[in-house]
């Protein structure tokens, strides 16, 4: 029954025993289960339901029987809370969704899983048939996806009574990052074979830096945002969360793909086999290094690992190109600016009016408003709803959110014209490793900054990923990032395979207790 | 431009807002259906209704109709238009904005003409843009409650905006019918102001002639011709009587109220000035290539306008008839499929805007109901240009075919079913010489008097002698013979 | 610039958030701290520059997809309802409305 091994494997070498029948879809998801209970102290789930993940597990054990199943049938996942489901409940790591439960599975879990469906006869898509993977759970986030140490959740984790924020493995005492903080907590600690994450201003590439893990957050565009509780929807995108790049490609190319029906920002882009090309060699790739990346905002750790990986890519063949990125440091205010500006639109809807938390008492309509949202949100998000309220009310509207969507623009050029010079651009993905629980949880401009390097791919739209390249400060994780142009992604995907073929020290050491 | 009539001394500005639903199947963003009058919330679906995580997916349907309408009062039809959020909270707007188009439109400039009276009036088009409609909010039956039926919510609306080109409730209220016609023509909205198909608001100021624009007060939710005449009426009076008592006009939106005819003061929902418009990020610029707006116009059915015209070029018709003939696509084809059969446009015409319409308004039906077709119409003006019968008998057999039910009239071919009709009542007219004459001459001896003073130069007296012939003759004597004979007998 | 607490007041009113006077006088700092960062951004000169309110806009030939005028949405009313605060009827309660 207990395969101690089943939890240490990656997505490729469970979806072949799964294929070869050396492990029952339903074996798998009992050992994670298993798994999640003994580890349930480090707070990355939020909801779990054994009955649904099984019986998913029956249905993928009778496709491979079937010889019906998908490429990844009967691989265990963990889905933020940020994705709808209707088999588990969707909070969005907020007490305004507390116990909500979507009508609905978003495209992204139904094409991981049985196929598009959206549970309602929905046109041509809800033919389209799915990866087969089983949902193992939720895992928590911060709020709306605000945030990136993952302290902003109001959800009681399972094993919690009270809101706790999720731990970073390697260090239980530290952040695991943000906001896909429970997805990268959850795969480090070997709780999960892959996640799904959203990254906004960097929630898919940072928590996966803070947590040792993998993680790409493609073009924009790529993956349907529909069932993705939006945040700051010209921004958000999905994208997966696994130990190895090779992972991380399988798990794109079940989750991109046009959906016509739903999303009219999901590119027609056809889905790809990210796989294809992992094995290129690569002599002769020119990777840019924009030295605003590399300015004294970045500590020395990160730096030292960030360069020795730069030096083990030239010693694969890579050449380095030194290029610039001079509004870097203007994409803070620029973000800071957009994001909210369209979060406090998005979430207008959460009034009590349909759905979610209502106050119990009130005098009139707008005082049930203004108490149901003052109970129901958090500080962070209040705090950039009134950022982006106020950015668009009358007066300030083109001294801010216009004046951001131009130098969103500039930012956007500066990239066109590095990838003049270079094939894809290098550099870390946070200034420092992960930080200690609370240390800047009073300070949200302290988090702001941190996320510097982040931001100029979510606000050109470009695929970003993180890969481990070594330990910092405490033993700490340390990520590289990779941007690539437009639709780009099997060449990221290839390149983060080869340096994790030639340095497998990085993605495969596990933190302690894990093993 | 029209010229202003005073009221009091002031001179009326009126602009108007119309809201007119479009016919299509499903709604502006999502698939849910958008038929009028289902149970509360069932046409409503997660994305109508704004659920965590779902986004909108722009109709077609919806797109052709604008630009249907853009092509019809002569708009340009913008190449890429913007979509944007209008910000505010209320129940019945389920996402807590209302997806429409800002900055800019699809539909820009653009013009409506129409007659007020038989002074050609034109109205000059803003703008008209694509957005969705909001839920409705029931006040009824729920003890200090609202409830909130989101069926209507997503359903597509064109808000048609004009500039403040109207001088008079009665402009106002052509323009308004004007729009309705063509809207419904083309078919891109049922026109139903009952089921608030059709909504109107308008925004109504005063001035002194020549003077600076007055503030304005914006009259909402005008569904029917009648009270938005008297709304206006009513809220040009109230503004003027304001002034002369020396109150400044506040800028307001106003309800009318069509029991005590009143305008009132809306309670104004707060910072309604401050919408926070923004571009949708979850919709891409709305892209229209030239070549649908080509496709389109060469599907475009032929407007009322240019039908008018080519009324007065191809059949000779006055204005006033080729307007009144188009009145509704229904009567215009009637009259031309009437004209094909007979080749009589005037007489056509005249029957269709006279006793046809008459009958109609009488029996309270529209053209799809008229129950003398086309080809018995052409049928019986036939007869009467052959002078087989009078204007006035074609009046009785008219009479006959409207209240006649298929079985009392066999469905030969129309003409001889009116021939039928005409010989069963004996209204053939005398047009045998031979008989009348005999008539005249029995008359004439019988009125020895009358020949004198006509002979002695009273022509009046032939008048004298007319009467008793067509008398004899029972009606049927065709009067120009009559008139023709005696003045042969009587040498004249 | 710098937001004062009528600022403030005026923003959770439009966003309907009630803050308690501490609350509100904490945010006023925390965004005022932010928007010391954010006075870099408006020195920029941007004269000319298109703003770009959507990344995918910056790819080549893209345009907003258009759906067939079809209604195929079934009745889900029941599942939809599901975690609405208060239902009667099949109608949302909110308090009473007043126009």
């Amino acid at each position: 029954m207990a395969h101690p091994e089943l939890h240490n494997m990656s997505v490729a070498e469970l979806a072949l025993a799964l294929r070869n029948k050396q492990v029952s879809a339903v074996e798998t998801a009992q050992h994670f289960l298993q798994r999640i209970d003994a580890h349930k102290a480090l707070g990355a789930f939020v909801d779990l339901n054994a009955e649904a993940t099984l019986a998913q597990a029956r249905a993928a054990d009778a496709a491979l029987a079937a010889g019906t199943a998908g490429p990844l049938a009967g691989v265990p996942i963990a889905h933020k809370d940020i994705f709808v489901t209707r088999d588990f409940a969707t909070t969005a790591g907020s007490r305004m969704l507390k116990g909500y439960r979507s009508p609905f599975d978003a495209t992204v879990v139904a094409r991981m899983g049985a196929g598009v469906g959206h549970g309602v006869p929905s046109g041509p898509a809800a033919a389209a048939a799915g990866a087969g993977m089983v949902t193992l759970g939720k895992v928590n986030c911060d709020e709306f996806a605000m945030g990136s140490s993952n302290e902003n959740s109001a959800i009681a984790p399972i094993g919690y009574d009270t809101p706790e924020p999720v731990r970073n493995p390697w260090n239980t005492s530290r952040v695991p990052g943000g906001s896909s903080g429970g997805s990268a907590a959850a795969v480090a600690a070997c709780l999960a074979p892959a996640a799904t994450g959203t990254d906004t201003g960097g929630s898919i590439r940072q928590p996966a830096a803070f947590c040792g893990i993998t993680g790409i957050k493609p073009t924009y565009g790529r993956a349907s945002r529909y069932g993705m509780i939006a945040y700051a929807s010209s921004l958000d995108q999905a994208g997966p969360m696994a130990r190895s790049a090779e992972d991380c490609a399988l798990l794109l190319s079940a989750m991109c793909g046009p959906d016509p029906d739903r999303d009219s920002t999901s590119l027609d882009t056809p889905a790809e086999d990210f796989s294809a090309s992992l094995n290129a060699q690569l002599k002769g790739l020119r990777i840019g290094i924009p030295k605003e990346f590399f300015g004294e905002g970045l500590s020395a750790d990160v730096r030292a690992a960030v360069d020795a990986a730069l030096t083990r890519y030239e010693a694969l063949g890579a050449q380095l190109v030194p290029i610039s990125l001079p509004r870097t440091e203007l994409s803070i205010p620029v973000y800071y600016i957009i994001a909210p500006a369209e979060a406090s639109s998005n979430l207008s809807r959460f009034d009590g009016v349909k759905f979610g938390h209502r106050a119990k008492d009130y005098t009139d309509l707008v005082d049930m408003y203004k108490k149901t949202r003052a109970q129901g949100f958090g500080d962070e998000v209040k705090r950039r709803i009134m950022i982006g309220a106020y950015v668009l009310s009358h007066g300030y509207y083109d001294a801010y959110y216009l004046q951001a969507q131009k130098i969103r623009r500039m930012i956007a050029d500066d990239f066109q014209q590095a990838f003049q010079s270079c094939d894809l651009i290098a550099g870390p993905v946070a200034p420092t490793v992960a930080w200690k629980l609370g240390e800047k949880s009073d300070d949200p401009v302290a988090n702001y900054l941190a996320d510097i390097f982040t931001l100029p791919a979510s606000l050109a739209g470009l695929p970003g990923m993180s890969l481990p390249v070594g330990f910092g400060e405490g033993g700490m994780p340390v990520g590289m990032q990779l941007i690539g142009n437009y639709l780009s992604e099997a060449r990221l995907l290839n390149a983060a395979h080869q340096f994790q073929v030639a340095h497998p020290e990085f993605h495969t050491a596990r933190p302690e207790g894990t093993a | 431009m029209s010229t202003a009539k005073l009221v009091q001394g002031y001179e009326v500005v009126i602009g108007f807002e119309t809201h007119a639903q479009l016919s299509t199947q499903s709604k502006i963003f999502s698939r849910a259906p958008t038929a009028f009058g289902a149970e509360p919330n069932t046409q409503a679906c997660a994305v109508d209704l704004g659920l965590p995580g779902t986004l909108p997916v722009m109709n077609k349907g919806a797109v052709e109709r604008a630009i249907q309408f853009g092509l019809a009062i002569g708009s340009h039809i913008a190449p890429r238009s913007i979509f944007a959020r209008k910000n505010y909270f209320y129940p019945d707007l389920p996402k807590g904005y209302q997806i429409s188009q800002f900055e800019i439109p699809v539909v820009q400039g653009g013009q409506v003409e129409f007659f007020l009276g038989d002074e050609k009036k034109t109205v000059r088009l803003v703008r008209a843009h694509l957005e969705e409609d909001a839920g409705k909010s029931l006040h009824e039956d729920f003890i200090g409650q609202s409830g909130i039926d989101l069926n209507r919510a997503g359903t597509p609306l064109l808000e048609i905006v004009t500039e403040p080109d109207m001088r008079s409730s009665e402009e106002a209220v052509a323009y308004a019918k004007e729009l309705h016609k063509i809207v419904t023509w083309i078919g891109i909205c049922d026109g139903n102001m009952q089921e608030g198909s059709f909504r109107c608001d308008a925004n109504v100021s005063v001035r002194k002639p020549g003077g600076e624009l007055g503030t304005r007060r914006e009259i909402k939710n005008l569904n029917s011709f009648k009270f938005m005449q008297q709304a206006i009426d009513y809220e040009v009076r109230w503004q003027i009587d304001q002034i002369e008592d020396g109150h400044a006009i506040q800028q307001a939106t106003v309800l009318f109220d069509p029991d005590t005819g009143e305008t009132r003061s809306m309670r104004t929902k707060e910072d309604a000035a401050d919408y926070r418009y923004f571009p949708d990020p979850d919709l891409p610029p709305l892209v229209i290539a030239p070549e649908w707006v080509e496709r389109v116009r060469a599907e475009m059915t032929e407007l009322p306008r240019v039908m008018a015209e080519r009324f007065v070029r191809d059949y000779g018709l006055p204005e006033y008839d080729a307007t009144t003939l188009t009145q509704s696509k229904a009567m215009a084809a009637y009259f031309e499929a009437a004209v094909a059969l007979c080749k009589q446009p005037k007489l056509v015409s005249n029957w269709v805007m006279g006793e046809v319409s008459r009958r109609l308004n009488a029996d309270e039906i529209g053209m799809d109901q008229v129950p003398v077709s086309a080809a018995r119409l052409a049928a019986l003006i036939t007869r009467i240009h052959d002078s087989t019968i009078s204007n006035n008998a074609a009046k009785e057999v008219f009479d006959a075919l409207w209240n006649a039910t298929g079985a009392q009239i066999a469905d030969t071919g129309a003409l001889s079913v009116v021939d039928d009709l005409i010989e069963s009542k004996g209204l053939k007219q005398m047009n045998d010489s031979g008989e009348l004459e005999k008539i005249i001459d029995e008359v004439l001896a019988a009125n020895a008097k009358n020949v004198e003073e006509f002979k002695a130069g009273n022509t009046k007296a032939l008048n004298g002698l007319v009467g008793p012939i067509m008398k004899a003759s029972k009606g049927k004597a065709n009067p120009a013979q009559v008139n023709e004979l005696l003045k042969k007998k009587l040498g004249a | 610039m710098s937001l004062t607490s009528a600022d403030i007041s005026r923003i959770a009113n439009l966003a309907r958030l009630e803050l308690a006077p501490d609350e509100s006088e904490r945010m006023r700092g925390q965004i005022n701290d932010f928007f010391a960062i954010v006075e870099q951004m408006r020195q920029v000169n941007t004269e000319g520059i298109v703003p770009l309110a959507h990344p995918v806009v910056a790819l080549p030939d893209f345009a907003l997809r258009l759906r067939e005028d079809v209604a195929s949405e079934a009745n889900q009313r029941e599942a939809n309802q599901h975690s609405a605060p208060a239902v009667e009827r099949g109608l949302f309660l909110v308090p009473k409305v007043i126009e």
